[in-house]
């Protein structure tokens, strides 16, 4: 049952086939942004509308959704759009990772390895992985044609020298098929491993910024590094306190006033089915 | 186990959404505000909805400000939510804003010209004293007096101003014009589409940008050549007809500026047009688009491009308060996520630095 007055997927139809066209274009270039027409959506820019317009043409009937903000499923936005879905296809949902043939997400990759056939759709709020050295698009335009990294090397060395360390905590840049230079979205560091060599397919979309782009199944995806200064994905050093998993990604949780805190998992359904299955073998 | 689950749920979101409902209407003792009071009482708020929502329909934009509570970029943005639906049939003929119906007229550039001064409904020259008559409901006021109407088609300041070959001309072409809602902008813009994006953009931030060219951000030498207001017919030529049929009338605000030009080696010394023209009664911001239109030509006229309202690519992504406000207000949603990120990477940076700094105490 869908909502009254309202396109299966609430985008019209023409609308749908142009953002395919769009995709399709993406797959074909790994990595290369691709502009689009996005629309208005119901919900606010910045608020995951390039994601909601991805996932609502790509959305059929058969379809299993999963949303997730922060890897949590129960973050409001995550259910806001859920049940924004829920109303305009009628499609099941779940929170099960391995159940959803689409998973649109916020910030996270799912700990759980994803298999060939499923799509992973990111809300991307920058599609510009050099935007904050260069804000002019059309210079950027510019630098992706001729592969002209340099600008960002720069920053990474200068970080080094400074630092010791590259100061890039999320939305880590990545070489995508050894060519185009990709923002992950502001996922952390941490999950950028994943998406190198991905069996499924992920999808970015930006809607305030009207672009899409694409990394195909099996894609090689480099995080930008130095041989002397390999890269490396952080996470903090603790166990989970719920399903004591050390190879998850753990929220911080100041449980008091006193200094006193937690880590948990961020993926909801990653440490739930742990924990069941804890308790199952107890 | 002292965690609480910090995340939100569906019932929050549902008693949240109650709880606005109850706030949107108030004291139920007193009477609910109707569509049409709005739109007949709250008329520039109306027209400025309909501009920065860029959907011409006054009973919807008066719907919308009833839904917001009165947040007008709220308000704009349920229209574009509802216009973005809607099936583009097909573009309509150029609006003939000579032909207008005016209910306001006026220029600085001429103390007297072919068809006159007409003031209409304005807040110039009103003192601005708190009428506190008006706080009693009272009788309405009388009505005001009105000349004749004018000559059916009002001769454009710019045009007396082009005849004696003083106006640079604007080029004319047949080509039908981009549509920012369906192409992303790219940049270089042509000016049809930066007026596109000027007229559905923030009258706050375009105000500001203009009034910034008059402070000598960007050189600016600007004269009201002309404001008119009133109303213009729509006309739209089905393919299947081949000719123009009327479909209604709307109002506009239009203003053409008139600016300096120095020349360059191609053009001679002459004067330059800033073109504002936004839906209903929206003379501010008319006035703000004019400057600023003006100011992002400075490229193609040859003028040095270094203040903010020449850039287009400042102006044109940063005017649509659709846009500005969703990603200003998405910092409330959560960044559990990047935030753990920077905590452990500020931690690491913070030991590297403490680490070095004891290896000097100890040197």
């Amino acid at each position: 049952m869908t909502a009254l007055g309202y396109n299966f997927g609430y985008l019209d139809e023409n609308t749908k086939r142009m953002i395919r066209r769009a995709i399709l274009k993406a797959v074909a270039i790994p990595g290369h942004q691709v502009p689009f027409g996005a629309r208005e959506m119901p919900l606010p820019y910045g608020w995951g509308t390039g994601g909601i317009a991805v996932t609502a043409s790509i959305i059929g009937t058969a379809d299993t959704l999963k949303v997730i903000d922060q890897g949590a499923d129960d973050t409001t936005n995550a259910v806001s759009i859920r049940r924004f879905f829920a109303k305009v296809t009628g499609v099941a949902t779940t929170e099960r990772t391995g159940e959803a043939s689409i998973i649109q997400t916020r910030h996270r990759i799912p700990e759980t390895p994803l298999r060939q056939g499923q799509i992973l759709v990111y809300q991307v709020p920058m599609p510009e992985p050099l935007f904050r050295l260069e804000p002019r698009l059309a210079e950027t335009r510019r630098m992706h044609a001729l592969a002209d990294y340099g600008l960002m090397h720069v920053k990474l060395y200068e970080d080094i020298a400074r630092h010791g360390h590259v100061a890039i905590s999320y939305g880590y840049p990545v070489l995508v098929g050894g060519r185009y230079l990709m923002s992950p979205s502001p996922i952390p560091a941490f999950d950028n491993p994943k998406m190198d060599r991905m069996p499924a397919l992920q999808l970015f979309g930006a809607g305030r910024e009207k672009r899409i782009y694409a990394v195909p199944p099996y894609t090689s995806v480099r995080s930008l590094d130095f041989e002397d200064h390999p890269f490396v994905p952080v996470r903090a050093d603790a166990a989970c306190a719920l399903c004591q998993s050390r190879e998850s990604y753990l929220d911080e949780v100041v449980v008091d006033d006193q200094g006193g805190r937690m880590f948990v998992c961020s993926d909801t359904d990653y440490c739930g089915t742990r924990q069941s299955h804890r308790e199952a073998a107890e | 186990m002292a965690y609480v689950a910090v995340k939100g749920g569906e019932r929050a979101i549902e008693a949240a959404h109650a709880w606005l409902a109850e706030e949107r209407r108030g004291d139920p003792a007193l009477a609910e505000l109707s569509l049409a009071q709005i739109e007949a009482q709250l008329g520039l708020a109306v027209d400025r909805v309909m501009a920065e929502g860029a959907c011409h329909d006054r009973g919807l934009a008066a719907l919308a400000i009833k839904q917001s509570r009165g947040d007008l970029i709220e308000a704009a943005f349920l229209l574009r939510a509802y216009r973005t639906t809607l099936a583009r049939f097909g573009a309509s003929e150029p609006l003939d804003t000579g032909a207008m119906r005016i209910r306001r007229r006026i220029s600085a550039t001429y103390k007297e010209l072919p068809g006159g001064q007409v003031l209409g409904p304005t807040f110039d020259y009103t003192h601005r004293l708190l009428d506190f008559a008006l706080a009693a409901e009272g009788a309405p006021p009388p009505p005001a007096p009105r000349a004749a109407a004018a000559e059916a088609t009002m001769p454009r300041v710019t045009g007396i101003l082009a005849a004696e070959g003083l106006m640079a001309p604007e080029p004319a072409s047949e080509a039908e014009p981009g549509d920012l809602t369906r192409e992303p902008l790219a940049f270089p813009a042509d000016r049809a589409l930066r007026l596109q994006a000027l007229a559905r953009g923030d009258e706050g931030f375009l105000l500001s940008l203009g009034y910034s060219t008059q402070r000598g951000y960007g050189n600016a030498h600007p004269f009201v050549g002309e404001i008119r207001m009133g109303a213009v017919t729509v006309e739209f030529a089905p393919p299947e007809l081949g000719f123009a049929i009327e479909l209604g009338e709307i109002t506009v605000t239009e203003c053409q500026m008139v600016n300096q030009f120095a020349g360059s080696k191609t053009e001679p010394p002459q004067f330059t047009r800033g073109y504002g023209l936004v839906f209903g009664h929206g003379e501010r911001k008319s006035m703000a688009m004019a400057l600023v239109d003006r100011a992002l030509r400075a490229e193609e006229l040859g003028e040095a491009v270094d203040a903010p309202a020449q850039v287009q690519e400042f102006v044109l992504l940063h005017c649509d308060n659709v846009e500005a406000t969703g990603f200003v207000e998405h910092l409330k949603l959560p960044h559990y996520v990047d935030f753990q990120s920077e905590l452990e990477k500020l931690r690491e940076l913070r030991a590297t630095a403490q680490m070095a700094g004891q290896r000097e105490a100890a040197e």
